[in-house]
């Protein structure tokens, strides 16, 4: 039923975009082409970062630090099914997206998405965001020292998130 | 703080592979991850191109515009103490619109933006207002509803059903930020 749903969403995305564009009158071809040029910049933009996070992770990983702090937090995840590298996962995500990238790309490799793992991996990376990150861009920008309320708010949406998508996996 | 947590990344990685044994290993992470990363960037380059593409369409038809109208009750509503016609207004909604639509990078400029006004109606204050506040808390409970990288990483990995993601992100989502909201909503009602 998920399932089903979930896969009529994107085109049902893409027939709302082209028909209203073409009820507009919009030169949805031309618009496309010009879109899909930034969406290639953006690529271009994001690789370095990619590389660099993605050659950190490959490092922790290698040298057996991640494996570490997974048995050392994840042995009762386990009984639920659940691989112990979401744990070293739920940390690094809340610092950088292209390093949580490379480690939900590992667990990808090792568990495979469909596993219970990989659509933990896929649901909480998808309802989280980069908490620490987007605070320091963003208050870098205005200027700003005192936070106040904005990281407890911060981190407990964070949690819900992880655990929504905890209970999801398990009903699904 | 990102330049510390990627240098201390790969200093503990290191130390950490030396004293394990497992430096072989380590080092042929170092060559073997940069070029994971650039065969990953190939082929998230078709499915991002098309993505904003789309995107582009849809800001032409105007769809982007009228997500903005939407959007202003729900303005109002969580941060009751912007000014109606405030330009910080314009800039919130069209973040949240961006962001729910999954335009990661329309939306960062967009979030920057409002930070900018709602730092000039803190008269730039070094403590950040209610309204910055509940802002963050807001973006950072996650509002993307389509969750496109994790779909092309899924594909990418061999999932027999990439798109499966799309429901269950959307509820654990709605819930994050049903937690976020009700959060900003408390924050406000305790200091009237």
């Amino acid at each position: 039923m998920l399932t089903v749903l979930s896969n009529m969403v994107m085109p049902l995305v893409v027939i709302g975009i082209i028909l209203t564009g073409m009820i507009k009158k919009v030169d949805v071809y031309d618009c496309f082409v010009k879109g899909a040029v930034d969406g290639l910049k953006i690529v271009v933009k994001i690789m370095p970062t990619l590389i660099g996070l993605m050659v950190a992770v490959g490092v922790l990983r290698a040298s057996g630090f991640l494996s570490l702090i997974g048995t050392l937090f994840g042995e009762s995840l386990e009984r639920w099914g659940l691989g112990s590298e979401v744990v070293p996962l739920v940390f690094i995500k809340m610092f950088s997206s292209s390093a949580a990238t490379g480690l939900v790309l590992d667990i990808f490799r090792e568990y495979g998405p469909d596993s219970r793992t990989g659509m933990f991996t896929s649901i909480m990376m998808s309802c989280t965001e980069t908490c620490f990150y987007t605070m320091s861009v963003y208050y870098m920008a205005s200027k700003v020292k005192k936070t106040r309320w904005t990281l407890p708010g911060a981190l407990l949406a964070t949690a819900a998130g992880i655990i929504a998508s905890f209970f999801i996996v398990l009903y699904l | 703080m990102l330049n510390i947590i990627w240098g201390c990344m790969l200093l503990i990685g290191i130390v950490y592979g030396f004293l394990s044994g497992n430096i072989d290993a380590v080092s042929n992470a170092l060559l073997e991850y940069a070029e994971s990363a650039v065969t990953l960037c190939i082929t998230m380059a078709g499915i991002m191109a098309l993505w904003v593409g789309l995107m582009e369409i849809a800001t032409s038809a105007g769809i982007l515009k009228k997500l903005t109208q939407l959007l202003r009750p729900v303005i109002r509503y969580l941060f009751p103490d912007i000014p109606d016609d405030h330009p910080s207004m314009d800039y919130i909604a069209t973040n949240i619109a961006t962001n729910i639509m999954g335009l990661g990078w329309a939306c960062t400029p967009a979030g920057l933006k409002a930070m900018e006004h709602l730092a000039d109606l803190n008269d730039h204050d070094t403590r950040a207002s209610d309204a910055m506040c509940g802002f963050l808390v807001l973006n950072i409970s996650s509002l993307q509803l389509i969750p496109v990288n994790m779909i092309a990483y899924r594909s990418k990995y061999g999932s027999v059903n990439p798109s499966a993601v799309i429901l269950p992100a959307i509820l654990a989502t709605m819930f994050s930020t049903f937690v976020g909201i009700l959060f900003i909503k408390m924050k406000y009602r305790k200091e009237r």
